[in-house]
């Protein structure tokens, strides 16, 4: 082989390379994400008070140099039980999808393989899903376990699996039709590998992007149940539980309703805009 | 395929439905780890008084003997009694249901006015200084809980400038409609977002169809192909994302109402939840569930009139 042809392969390479420039609102939501996780990992260095101590000395007190965030009924400082909330809630984000995004993607994929049958009881189970309200479905599961957050865990994953069930059952079905799958068949490999190793790689893509934004979503479903009280239960930092105790002093303590809440605004945001960034990174491929 | 045949297969596809919405409300009820009874009467309760009230709900009949009872009673949609109010839950749901239908309609009517004008803008304009600022608006007002638009309205327009009652429910239409304005804004608020986003998306589609390019080089004027080309598959998105996002407005209602105080069908559900009263709460997960169905019917008989596609 010629130098030439050897080097000009790297120059016809070079541009074929295609380079991601982050945008920016991705850049701006993994910085709220980090701030609230650092809030998450180290809340008793960031918070300025322990989140449970009363202060009877200073109830009910308005943002001030002392107290950001004000003081609750009990003197508790509001930027304190706010940042130890960010444990919880984030706890939530985690735990009420993990468990669906893995059973759910495994169950999608099967029905999505096997089809037939299964894939017939699994539509029947959307349909009934789709029906019932979601936040219906998931109170009336809380009824009967009891309230708390981790009869909420349980009550949100028996729900939440069937919707990336649903994503994942789409793309394993238009996958198994092209070409590549039906090479592995050829090759002689058995229905499990073809499904793990080849289909579900590139059938992937649309539950990472939707796990972030379902993220978003369970901390705003979290934080409701917190509010009703069927989530997380005083005294415990919530961020939905800390909105809940102000519902007494809505009019003489905006305080105590208003920061909790920005917090979750602020978290929701952070998930979406890096789910935005990763649903562009996924189209460019 | 006409019309009816699209809606009768559709009829039956719902009726099915809800056969299984009511098995699983059955099982969700009986077969579930956790004692209604001893949650009803607290741990402390003697063995004589459980006994007895499971007599009372018939708990201690048999499971199949239980289904039997309890298939007749949400076919006929009379769902028992009330353990803690004592009163039909028929009669609790048909005196609530209204306030909440009225709310959801509200907030339907509201986010529409909101929304659909809002997509236009954002769409005709993409990537103006218009759109930006909608589209951030809207990407905040997603990641806002909806009990916390509702609590920032409560703070602001009841509680702050008294232009609104901080929550109840009037005497009469004319005051209701005024008492469910800030609840239904807040539906509206929070369901505008959703169909914001969504509908700009479809908007820019179609404008980009060549169907428009078309009307546009036949020399139609500008307004005619908006109103008449683009504004008739705009409707048609418009009421598919309304339908898909039923439940979320019935969830939505549910907690709304606990935030004002409204008393519908969803501040019921809460409440019965922390006195314990199952019959209430199955009561109204069916009737929740129906009404779900309801919706999905109509967006589908609605869809098969204004899109022809459909029943092609």
């Amino acid at each position: 082989m010629s130098s030439a042809a050897q080097e000009a392969v790297p120059v016809l390479a070079a541009p074929a390379r295609r380079t991601f420039k982050v945008p920016k609102t991705t850049l701006l939501g993994a910085a709220i994400l980090l701030l609230f996780f650092a809030c998450a990992a180290f809340p008793d260095q960031i918070a300025p008070y322990a989140p449970n101590k009363f202060d009877y000395r200073a109830l009910l007190k308005p943002p001030s140099a002392a107290h950001w965030f004000g003081t609750d009924n009990f003197g508790r400082d509001m930027l304190s039980r706010t940042i130890w909330a960010a444990r919880i809630d984030l706890q939530i984000a985690v735990f009420c999808t993990l468990f669906p995004a893995i059973f759910g993607t495994f169950a999608g994929c099967i029905v999505g393989y096997v089809g037939g049958l299964v894939d017939g009881v699994f539509r029947r189970i959307v349909d009934v899903a789709i029906t019932i309200p979601f936040l219906v479905l998931v109170i009336a599961i809380v009824a009967v376990l009891g309230p708390g957050l981790i009869n909420m865990y349980i009550a949100v994953s028996a729900v939440n699996w069937i919707i990336y069930a649903r994503l994942i059952r789409g793309e394993i079905i238009s996958q198994k039709r092209r070409d590549y799958a039906a090479a592995g068949k050829v090759m002689g490999y058995g229905p499990a590998r073809i499904l793990f190793r080849h289909l579900l790689p590139n059938a992937i893509s649309p539950i990472v992007v939707y796990w972030m934004t379902d993220m978003a979503l369970a901390i705003l479903l979290g934080s409701s149940l917190g509010y009703l009280g069927l989530g997380a239960q005083p005294p415990t930092s919530e961020w939905g539980v800390l909105i809940g105790d102000a519902r007494n002093f809505m009019t003489t303590a905006w305080w105590m309703s208003i920061f909790p809440g920005i917090a979750i605004v602020l978290a929701g945001t952070g998930f979406s805009l890096v789910g935005d960034g990763l649903a562009k990174l996924v189209r460019r491929r | 395929m006409t019309i009816l045949s699209v809606l009768a297969r559709r009829l039956l596809h719902i009726a099915a439905t809800v056969v299984l919405v009511t098995l699983l409300i059955f099982a969700l009820m009986h077969l579930l780890p956790g004692d209604p009874v001893l949650m009803l009467l607290g741990e402390k309760a003697s063995d004589a008084g459980i006994a007895q009230m499971r007599h009372q709900l018939g708990f201690d009949r048999s499971l199949f003997e239980q289904f039997w009872v309890f298939l007749g009673q949400m076919a006929t949609f009379r769902f028992g009694d009330s353990i803690t109010m004592r009163v039909p839950v028929a009669s609790l749901i048909r005196d609530r249901l209204p306030i909440t239908l009225m709310l959801t309609g509200m907030a339907v009517v509201l986010a529409l006015l909101i929304a659909v004008p809002l997509a236009f803008v954002a769409a005709l304009r993409q990537g103006g200084v218009v759109d930006t600022m909608i589209r951030v608006v809207s990407q905040v007002s997603l990641s806002m809980p909806v009990f916390y638009i509702g609590l920032i309205l409560l703070i602001t327009l009841a509680a702050g400038l008294r232009w609104f009652p901080v929550g109840g429910i009037g005497t009469g239409f004319v005051q209701d409609l005024y008492y469910l304005f800030l609840p239904a804004l807040t539906l509206a608020l929070s369901l505008s977002a959703i169909l914001l986003r969504n509908l700009r998306e479809a908007l820019i589609e179609v404008l980009n169809a060549d169907f428009v390019s078309f009307a546009t080089a036949k020399g139609l004027l500008r307004s005619t192909v908006l109103g008449r080309h683009v504004l008739r598959n705009a409707w048609i998105s418009t009421i598919t994302l309304l339908g898909l996002h039923a439940g979320s407005l019935v969830g939505g209602a549910v907690i709304t109402e606990t935030v004002f105080a409204v008393p519908g069908v969803g501040r019921l559900m809460i409440d019965s939840i922390f006195s314990r009263d199952y019959a209430v709460v199955q009561g109204l997960t069916m009737v929740l569930a129906v009404m779900v169905s309801v919706v999905f019917l109509a967006v589908d008989a609605l869809q098969a009139v204004l899109d022809p596609r459909v029943t092609a």
